[in-house]
């Protein structure tokens, strides 16, 4: 299957989520992996076109909740919220790191190595 | 209008397998909002990946879930292949089709028992879970395991099929047909059985695109999605066409489901039929160096493995977007303005599998 | 409306008597590949300890010194993954599965 990921940066990211959705993609994931900070992947998909928006940001910057635009990405948001500690604002159903209620803070994001 | 109340669904609840927690805001008896709450067997598999190498870890993506179990291990053994550049041989691929197409038969039959519970019909029940035993003897005797198989591989399958158990599964396919016309007759014909799906539950094939249904759910809707038709594994040699619905009610996504188990039957003839002889495993040598997004169609839906290694043999990551995730917004929507009685009836028509949600 | 459907399996079933078998007195056919557990041929070992590092539960315990072999029931999955790696191939998986128990259930094995 083709990979198609594409880097954005982080003010971009609306503006593409709403020229995807007026053309009728559908939000099939929301991804993060830890590294330096943490990496975003957005995927995307229409009859099988796949799509995928990259977004690297650090701990600290803030990105804009896309569930406006598309209802249920507050799933994906509060999961990436609570496991990895991305910032992210506006979700339309916050559940203030209360989804999955675990008692380790941001239990997959990089920790520091202990020297 | 009238009063409010809370009444909370869950995580103990006699139609869930599994814990799932609902808050269910009513109306005298009419659902006006669901606030779901999970979080009760979150596991943290994904994070396993940077302790079990990228060939241990084929085990554990195997134990996400019991019921697609094999499809996990397939979907994660897809994306390291395709980081790797390892192209599988024939047979395995036909190989792993027939297991997929056998799971999807399991699992179906598994929910239509749990649907006729749902609704009180225990016979139905006891007799749907009787002949999905037929199904487990087939993977015991070919794999060894009746849930958890353990023979998908990074390069291939584990074992292979001989051409006389071949013959026997066709066989067997035979009786489970006959024997499956003879109780989903119940399922399409039944008053009691139409009493409690029909027109329960609507879902608009406008509101299932938006809300991002997958599998069955969007199939009952009239959205024809299907990852099958991508032709991943021996799926491009077969001939099927995705089965759609577009009444979206609780029926609908029953017959969608009863549909796709004889589909599977016919998918397993075909590839029986077509098999290759020759290898079943690529040897794999080195490290993945790379990332990938894989989309496999479980009996739930479409799964996404995204894996990304760095060249070493832990990985960096595997994000499992399980179908079940997708469809609790679908759910939470169906839920609104249905009556109290039919919840437990809703949620089980998405198939609920909560142990893949939270990994 | 349709009722009675379900009548003539309902018959069936009942002249047929029950599908299940009567566990304890009556142990159900095992297949050849059944994974039960797994079997050590102690003189083939060699304690190269490649079962110890590839097992992903960890449930395998290799001591070159004592020349024993060891390995805890209940933490193994029965992927059958050790004896697949094994160079001697002297692990086999046995059709039968271990009996239950209360505690702990470790098995070791040892070379005189």
């Amino acid at each position: 299957m083709e990979q198609n990921i594409k880097v954005i940066q982080t003010g971009e990211l609306l503006s593409h989520a709403v020229s995807l959705n007026h053309e009728g993609y559908r939000l099939v994931a929301i991804s993060a992996t830890a590294k330096e900070g943490i990496e975003l992947t957005y995927s995307f998909d229409k009859e099988y076109d796949f799509i995928n928006l990259r977004l690297e940001i650090d701990a600290d910057t803030e990105v804009d909740s896309i569930s406006p635009l598309y209802s249920y990405a507050f799933l994906y948001e509060n999961e990436i919220k609570e496991l990895f500690g991305a910032k992210i604002r506006n979700i339309t159903l916050d559940f203030n790191n209360q989804l999955y209620r675990i008692p380790i803070e941001t239990p997959f994001a990089k920790k520091e190595e202990k020297a | 209008m009238s009063e409010r109340t809370v009444i909370p669904f869950g995580p103990q609840h006699p139609v869930l397998p599994e814990p799932i927690h609902l808050d269910l805001v009513l109306e005298d008896e009419t659902v006006v909002e669901a606030i779901p709450q999970i979080g009760y067997i979150h596991r943290g598999l994904e994070k396993l990946v940077e302790k079990k190498d990228f060939q241990q870890y084929t085990y554990v993506a195997e134990r996400i879930c019991g019921i697609c179990s094999f499809m996990h291990g397939m979907g994660y053994c897809m994306s390291i292949e395709s980081i790797m550049d390892v192209k599988i041989p024939d047979r395995a691929d036909y190989l792993r089709t027939i297991w997929a197409e056998l799971s999807r038969m399991h699992s179906h039959l598994l929910w239509l028992g749990l649907l006729a519970d749902a609704f009180g019909f225990e016979s139905l029940f006891m007799h749907s879970w009787r002949l999905r035993e037929r199904v487990l003897d087939i993977f015991e005797e070919t794999t060894g395991g009746r849930v958890i198989f353990s023979v998908c591989d990074i390069g291939g399958v584990r074992k292979d099929i001989s051409s006389e158990t071949l013959k026997k599964i066709n066989e067997s396919m035979d009786i489970i047909e006959k024997e499956l016309t003879e109780l989903t007759a119940v399922f399409f014909k039944d008053s009691s059985v139409k009493y409690r799906t029909k027109g329960v539950g609507v879902l608009s094939k406008q509101l299932a695109h938006d809300l991002g249904a997958v599998g069955p759910m969007a199939k009952a809707s009239g959205l024809p999605f299907d990852m099958r038709t991508q032709g991943y594994a021996a799926y491009k040699y077969l001939k099927f066409e995705p089965i759609i619905d577009t009444d979206g009610d609780s029926y609908a996504r029953t017959t969608v489901r009863i549909k796709e188990i004889f589909q599977s039957i016919d998918l397993i003839r075909q590839a029986i039929s077509l098999i290759p002889e020759g290898e079943i495993k690529t040897k794999v040598v080195g490290n993945p160096n790379g990332e990938y997004f894989t989309r496999v169609e479980q009996p739930r839906g479409e799964v996404i493995y995204y894996a990304k290694a760095n060249g070493t043999k832990f990985l960096d990551r595997v994000r499992v977007r399980t179908p079940t995730f997708a469809n609790v917004p679908a759910l939470l929507e169906t839920l609104k303005g249905c009556s109290l009685a039919d919840v437990p009836i809703l949620i089980l028509t998405i198939d609920p599998c909560i142990s893949c949600t939270e990994r | 409306m349709a009722i009675l459907n379900m009548s003539k399996t309902l018959f069936k079933s009942l002249f047929h008597g029950p599908y299940t078998t009567l566990y304890p007195l009556k142990e159900k056919d095992k297949y050849e590949r059944t994974r039960g557990k797994i079997e050590i041929d102690m003189p083939q070992c060699i304690y190269c300890g490649m079962c110890q590092r590839r097992c992903p539960t960890g449930a395998i315990q290799v001591d070159k010194a004592s020349v024993s072999w060891g390995i805890d029931r209940l933490k193994c999955i029965q992927c059958g993954y050790c004896s697949e790696v094994c160079p001697k191939k002297c692990l086999s998986m046995d059709n039968h599965y271990t009996t239950p128990s209360y505690g702990e259930s470790k098995d070791k094995f040892t070379n005189a």
